[in-house]
């Protein structure tokens, strides 16, 4: 295999299975441009007869009859369902059943119920997987297992790979917790309601063909419409699309961790003191233990300093609504509820927005919700005294989360904060050098540890106003020094040469690979 | 321990299971752990230099591991060694750790309790603003773990590079249990700040353990007195005598109460929600938290509150600690790292007591710009500690305002 170096210095195939990989170049730096649209669209649609279209089929064989797929077909899902997901399990065993086979999975996400397709994996009816791999299938993917060299993408990412025709979608399937027998569908309503429904809609847009999976029938038209009839192929009634238990956590309990809770109090202070929090600034913090309490701690500093904030962005939970409520949000943008109290505000409040990964997060857009955004608190598995981060891989090779919106908020926010401990068990959290990189340090301007924070020395603006407010500030190897006579400095894990994932930019370049480990 | 096999340690989180068997074959190690891929060798070559401390060439260590830090893992290696007979040999006797000194009138507004048994709450302790960390080998710890215990926080306490500048607390076991003696001997060597005896109930509580760690001292070269004691009273017996336990010993710097066994020693019995005339919860040791007051003030050292149990209640905890204070507390027991900002709220400098800081540091800079040490600011001695004390109190003040 031959290999070139991107310009974070990382190893990079120069081609696999016949795709030219391009080197990641910079963050903005966009190399793949001139290729964008390269693959094939779908065709244009016949224009239909002068009557109302029947697309109510009866049962799950005459829909994959009309699907019409063939071994090495590339299927699609999202994962509004989360770990109560019913239909990509059950698509892919009727599939199998059928005899396909080599078929590549694109989900938006997947979760530890879809471990269940490992069988599938050895077995030879999944070949390949475009999109987040975690925990027993990015296992089985780290240990050599998937056939091909798997690709994982941000929410921005996968929307591009599939308006540039990259990733191209033989069948897309969608679950729909609300739909009327068009194909008009949303995630508000039903017994399996989660929320928007909007990370199926470039699949929906692009796909060759379309078919929406519900288990609440409702008469036409199914409104608001996140996903439109008009790309809709077929639908099919089944008596259940998932586990709602599972659907929504609904567990918003604050975390009692002192060391989560002193990071997200750093972080929230480290806003303020940053100048951030304005009146009509914007935030996203993810659902996590630390972003929610980073979000609690900033409400009550907003609260005290009488400051309201514009919108916040990315996943909805309780804690976001009820700030809602209270006014001091004006409005939240929406991708995926997290739990009831998010689901019933996204249906009945309209300053709650439903948004799509192209509105929120995609990079050939005209600027995204992303790019509104003051201030953008994510997580980490590593980070390197370049600032580079790694969502995606352990510092033992494993790969085990998927990207989510993560590099897609690092780009357009104003300021990137990362909030991590410094060490988890004995594992410390700054590196040398991350094992992947997954977002560039370019983009990346402040590390919150329990410890103290970490600024990058391109944002000069950042550690003056920190410094000036008393906040404890750090640099980053000075915390690795400090973190290692805790725990030690880690070995480095064994790698083979073959790459079994490729990390994608959100331009379509390559920032890192995923190498097989050498267990 | 069951024939031939000796265990020690827990199989948890950041904690790892150690088991040693006997046998003639060369010294093996079999390592499994979660974080094995980053620090499989690691753990293999502490395994083996603790067993070469202990003159262990033979037999078979198992270590199943979940992240436990090195001090630990060291710490259930001895355990396991000595429960199967081994001594230490002399010449590895560990080094003794350097810790910047604590000082008699210092603050002790909130000191966290740490059940000693639980490695992963160690590690972070030093971050959360607490002025003493309390490492529990009493209460907190079962008394078929009592063993590996007292070893892993020595150990702890040696390494302590994050605990950063607490003042650092063991509570021991009360003398007159089977524990109490082993516990010192472990522990003073470690050099702790100070230590607390529970259950006082005489100055002869005090001056026994008092005299075993002269004793200690002297064995381990610690200079003679340098650790301090903090007596908990916590029976009728202990609040009765409180004047002679708190002078029963130079070593005392503090006077603690514990309201659950003392509640329980005296037979009282909270009334059903709602009933009862008292108007006040605590109502039933009021008499007792004055008298330890008056008993420590009366010999210049600090009488502390007991702990507020329910840590899920910060409005209560807040409420309790106000009352504390106004009694004349000078500190509160924590259980939880999110009571400590609580605590260091409600006992936050007055206007009085920052203006009379002001006038120490003033007069002492002075002093010392002059060449003197010592001075007396209106009839009080002030000494480099005391002017310390009341540079921080400043501090605290001003973050305040």
């Amino acid at each position: 295999m031959e290999w070139s170096a991107n310009s974070l210095g990382r190893a990079i195939p120069v081609e696999i299975k016949g795709r030219k990989l391009v080197p990641f170049a910079g963050a903005f730096a966009d190399p793949c441009r001139e290729r964008q649209g390269e693959g094939a669209t779908r065709a244009p649609r016949p224009i239909p007869a002068r009557a109302k279209p029947s697309k109510l089929v009866a049962d799950w064989d005459e829909l994959l009859d009309r699907l019409d797929l063939h071994d090495g077909a590339t299927i699609s899902f999202h994962h509004h369902l989360r770990d109560g997901d019913g239909i990509v399990n059950e698509v892919v065993a009727r599939l199998a059943a059928r005899g396909l086979r080599d078929l590549t999975i694109a989900p938006t996400a997947l979760f530890p119920v879809h471990d269940a397709l490992l069988p599938y994996i050895r077995s030879g009816v999944i070949a390949k997987i475009e999109g987040s791999m975690n925990g027993g299938i990015g296992a089985a993917c780290s240990r050599g297992e998937i056939k091909e060299t798997c690709v994982l993408r941000s929410h921005g990412g996968r929307q591009r790979a599939i308006q540039d025709g990259q990733l191209t979608i033989d069948a897309a399937f969608i679950a729909a917790p609300c739909a009327d027998s068009f194909g008009n569908a949303n995630g508000r309503g039903g017994k399996s309601a989660c929320g928007p429904l909007g990370y199926a809609l470039p699949d929906s847009e692009r796909a060759r063909k379309v078919a929406i999976l519900t288990d609440s029938l409702v008469p036409y038209p199914c409104q608001p419409w996140s996903i439109q009839g008009a790309n809709v192929d077929w639908v099919l009634e089944v008596r259940s699309i998932g586990d709602s238990s599972k659907i929504v956590s609904g567990t918003t309990r604050l975390t009692r961790s002192p060391t989560q809770l002193l990071i997200a109090d750093l972080t929230a202070r480290f806003i303020e003191a940053a100048g951030i929090m304005r009146n009509g600034f914007s935030f996203q913090a993810g659902a996590g233990g630390i972003s929610l309490a980073a979000t609690v701690y900033l409400a009550e500093r907003m609260r005290k300093a009488g400051v309201k904030a514009s919108f916040a962005h990315g996943g909805a939970t309780k804690i976001l609504v009820d700030l809602l409520k209270e006014g001091l949000l004006q409005s939240i943008i929406d991708l995926q509820s997290f739990d009831l109290d998010a689901v019933r505000s996204c249906a009945e409040n309209p300053r709650h927005i439903e948004s799509n990964p192209f509105a929120s997060y995609g990079p050939r857009s005209a600027g995204c919700v992303a790019s509104m955004l003051d201030v953008a608190i994510l997580g980490a598995t590593e980070v390197d005294l370049d600032f580079n981060v790694n969502v995606n891989t352990h510092s033992d090779g494993f790969l085990l989360h998927g990207i989510g919106g993560h590099t897609d908020a690092a780009s357009g926010a104003g300021c990137t904060i990362i909030t991590a401990p410094s060490f988890r068990k004995r594992i410390p959290i700054v590196r040398e050098k991350v094992t992947t990189v997954t977002c560039p340090g370019e983009v990346v301007d402040a590390i919150v540890t329990e410890r103290g924070i970490a600024i990058n020395p391109k944002r000069g603006d950042l550690s003056e106003r920190a410094k000036f407010a008393g906040l404890p500030l750090l640099s980053l190897s000075q915390l690795m020094d400090d973190v290692h006579k805790i725990t030690g400095i880690p070995e480095a894990p064994q790698f083979k040469d073959r790459p079994v994932a490729l990390i994608e930019w959100r331009d379509g370049s390559i920032i890192d690979v995923v190498r097989e480990l050498d267990i | 321990m069951e024939g031939n096999r000796f265990i020690a340690g827990a199989a948890a989180k950041s904690d790892c299971l150690v088991a040693y068997e006997r046998g003639d074959a060369p010294m093996s190690v079999v390592v499994r752990s979660s974080v094995g891929a980053l620090f499989g060798k690691a753990i293999g070559a502490t395994v083996l230099r603790v067993a070469s401390e202990f003159g262990v060439s033979s037999g078979l260590i198992k270590v199943d591991d979940d992240g436990a830090l090195d001090g630990t893992l060291a710490a259930r290696v001895e355990a396991a060694l000595r429960k199967a007979g081994f001594v230490r040999l002399p010449s590895t006797a560990s080094a003794t750790p350097l810790r910047a000194a604590s000082s008699r009138g210092r603050f002790r507004r909130a000191r966290l309790y740490l059940p000693g048994d639980q490695p992963h709450l160690a590690a972070n302790a030093g971050l959360f603003g607490t002025d003493c960390l309390i490492f529990d080998l009493e209460d907190a710890v079962v008394a078929e773990r009592k063993f590996d215990t007292r070893i892993l926080v020595r150990r702890t306490l040696e390494e302590s590079l994050m605990l950063g500048d607490r003042e650092i607390v063991v509570r021991i076991n009360p003398l007159s249990s089977p524990y109490g003696r082993d516990d010192l001997s472990e522990i003073v060597r470690a050099r702790p700040h100070a230590i607390t005896l529970p259950k006082c109930e005489s100055a002869a509580d005090v001056t026994e353990a008092d005299e075993a760690i002269s004793a200690l001292e002297k064995a381990a070269g610690i200079k003679q007195g340098s650790i301090f004691l903090m007596p908990i009273i916590e029976t009728a017996a202990g609040v009765l005598s409180s004047r002679e336990i708190a002078q029963a010993s130079p070593r005392n710097v503090a006077l603690c109460f514990g309201r659950e066994d003392f509640s329980r020693d005296i037979g009282a019995v909270a009334p059903p929600a709602g009933g009862g005339a008292f108007p006040a919860k605590g109502i039933e040791s009021l008499l007792a938290r004055q008298m330890i007051i008056l008993a420590a003030r009366a010999s210049g050292i600090a009488p502390l509150d007991s702990v507020f149990a329910d840590v899920e209640d910060e409005e209560g905890l807040f409420l309790s600690c106000l009352d504390a204070r106004a009694l004349g507390f000078a500190g509160k027991g924590v259980l939880h790292p999110l009571q400590i900002p609580i605590v260091m709220k409600a006992f936050r400098p007055t206007e009085v007591e920052a203006s009379r800081a002001e006038k120490i540091v003033a007069a002492f800079d002075g002093a010392a710009a002059e060449g003197r040490g010592a001075i007396s600011v209106d009839g009080q001695m002030v000494d480099a500690p005391v002017a310390e004390k009341a540079r921080a109190l400043l501090r605290d003040y001003r973050e305040e305002h």
